[in-house]
């Protein structure tokens, strides 16, 4: 038995039933969007039917992983055991169009920028890969 | 030939609790103090209450919040209409929106509309009520986990982004968004209800602590017990009541979706736009002839947003627009008379909506502003959902 306690993490996300190929992928270094069989359009994988026609027929394409920042934040308050504040938080947009939450890596918080160009920069762990970005 | 909703109801009776770290009282039995002192303000016996619309809080979801189970705490027997809704921040003006549709189309007479929650609980921080980091899973299914491995918590997270995005794209500052917090505050200190009555000056804001940049702590609204009830009746009823009536003169919504989609604007641009045309086409009134507002202001740049989605200013330009100081007393556009919910207290729409029943019966006390039209919002989700209503003490 060891007598330490390891650290609080962060959750850790891990696959869902519609979102099992967004995983698989990002294991292998793939950011997997859905693509609507109906009308096109990409997503997500967080919804069985298209926000846009509501056709439940998907597709798989890989992003091209290639996005901005369309806004970010720097956390100060700690509301959970398993963060070190600060940090940053953001939304990126895919070149793609599609949006994601997530945290911008390799830069200093003070020095991101809003429309920031970005790259894909997976923080990996025994099960699951996250995408993170970092400048581009 | 006017909307035949304009002037078709009032707010006829107003019941509002002791507001805070009020501890002791289940949310039932807050909403029921909140109930009966809204009966004994319009003048009406309990038994003329035939409809009931319920609005938990934070509460709701957390639970202990009230439900559909308030109608047999309150006694409230054989109503003619009865509901349990929840569009967040939203739903104080929906109520008496669907009150009044109900009430026009005599499905009821006097409708109470209840909003009660406690999430401050004695000895924890305010925060906590909030952050959901307590209910959280340590592996959370799907993408949606994608949020909480990159550490967004609660709304105070997404409103830090939709603002920093302004700030990005119109030169937003924070000496403009402090004066927003610091008008509120100089409001407040003449509410004897509001929670946060020590005058504030820009320099107390500034210093403040960031809870997520560039959000200080003082551009966050608090957290509150307490609950709030308004009695919705038909303006023929009230005018004959005991209450001086607030008639309805405007009611509009705009919901604009998913903020994730492609394309959506969602920082800059609210439910509030969508709103705007369906409220101020119903009153037959526009921005200029507002008197007074009383706006939804979870955070400081909420209320920014939303002064440009009703056009008082262009998309871009609320920065400049409120630095004057035109919010506060003294100013040219009396905003948030009370405190709102960054300094009086926060009971999601009825924080608004509650101030501008107030300020239409003309009982604002040292507050008081002219109050010929009122505009009265509500914002919730993040920046997902907006309700809004235009009153006033003339039906006409």
């Amino acid at each position: 038995m060891s007598d330490t306690t390891p650290a609080p993490s962060r959750p850790l996300p891990q696959a869902d039933e519609i979102s099992q190929e967004f995983f698989d992928g990002a294991m292998e270094g793939r950011l997997m969007l859905m693509k609507c069989a109906g009308c096109g359009a990409l997503r997500l994988p967080s919804r069985r039917h298209c926000d846009v026609c509501l056709s439940d027929q998907t597709e798989w394409v890989q992003a091209s992983g290639r996005g901005v920042v369309r806004s970010f934040g720097i956390m100060h308050q700690r509301y959970h055991p398993g963060f070190q504040t600060p940090y940053n938080v953001a939304f990126v947009e895919l070149d793609e169009g599609v949006r994601l939450p997530t945290n911008v890596t390799g830069i200093a918080n003070e020095a991101i920028r809003v429309g920031m160009p970005v790259v894909v920069d997976w923080d990996r762990y025994e099960d699951v890969a996250l995408p993170k970005f970092r400048p581009a | 030939m006017g909307h035949p909703m304009r002037g078709a109801t009032a707010i006829t009776g107003l019941g509002i609790t002791p507001m805070g770290r009020i501890f002791g009282k289940s949310a039932n039995e807050l909403a029921a103090d909140a109930v009966r002192e809204a009966i004994e303000d319009s003048g009406l016996r309990k038994d003329e209450i035939d409809g009931l619309l319920i609005n938990p809080g934070i509460t709701g979801t957390t639970g202990g919040g009230i439900g559909l189970g308030l109608q047999n705490y309150l006694g409230l027997n054989n109503l003619r209409l009865l509901n349990h809704m929840n569009a967040a921040g939203s739903t104080a003006a929906q109520m008496v929106q669907y009150a009044s549709l109900a009430i026009a189309a005599g499905m009821a007479n006097h409708v109470v509309c209840v909003f009660a929650d406690n999430p401050l609980t004695e000895g924890k921080s305010s925060g906590s009520s909030y952050g959901g980091a307590s209910r959280m899973p340590s592996r959370p299914q799907g993408v949606g986990g994608l949020y909480q491995h990159a550490g967004f918590f609660g709304p105070n997270t997404s409103y830090a982004l939709a603002c920093s995005r302004h700030m990005e794209l119109y030169g937003t500052t924070h000496d403009q968004l402090g004066a927003i917090a610091v008008a509120e505050r100089a409001w407040a200190v003449k509410n004897p209800r509001a929670q946060m009555r020590e005058p504030m000056t820009m320099e107390m804001y500034h210093a403040s602590r960031w809870i997520v940049e560039p959000l200080h702590l003082l551009d966050c609204c608090l957290v509150s017990n307490g609950a709030v009830a308004v009695i919705v009746s038909s303006a023929e009823r009230a005018g004959d009541m005991k209450a001086p009536p607030v008639y309805v003169l405007g009611m509009g919504q705009g919901h604009p979706g998913d903020p994730l989609r492609a394309g959506s604007d969602w920082e800059t641009e609210t439910g509030a736009k969508i709103a705007a045309r369906t409220v101020f086409s119903m009153a037959g009134l526009g921005p200029s002839d507002m008197t007074q507002l009383q706006l939804y202001d979870c955070y400081t740049y909420t209320v920014l947003v939303t002064l440009e989605d009703y056009g008082f200013c262009a998309k871009g330009e609320g920065g400049p627009f409120v630095a004057d100081g035109k919010l506060g007393p003294g100013g040219s556009l009396p905003t948030n008379t009370g405190g709102g919910e960054l300094s009086g207290y926060y009971m999601w729409g009825m924080t608004p909506l509650s101030e501008a029943v107030i300020q239409g019966r003309g009982q604002g006390g040292e507050r008081q502003q002219p109050n010929d039209y009122i505009l009265c919002t509500g914002n919730g989700g993040i920046l997902n959902y907006h309700g809004a209503l235009i009153l006033s003490p003339n039906r006409s």
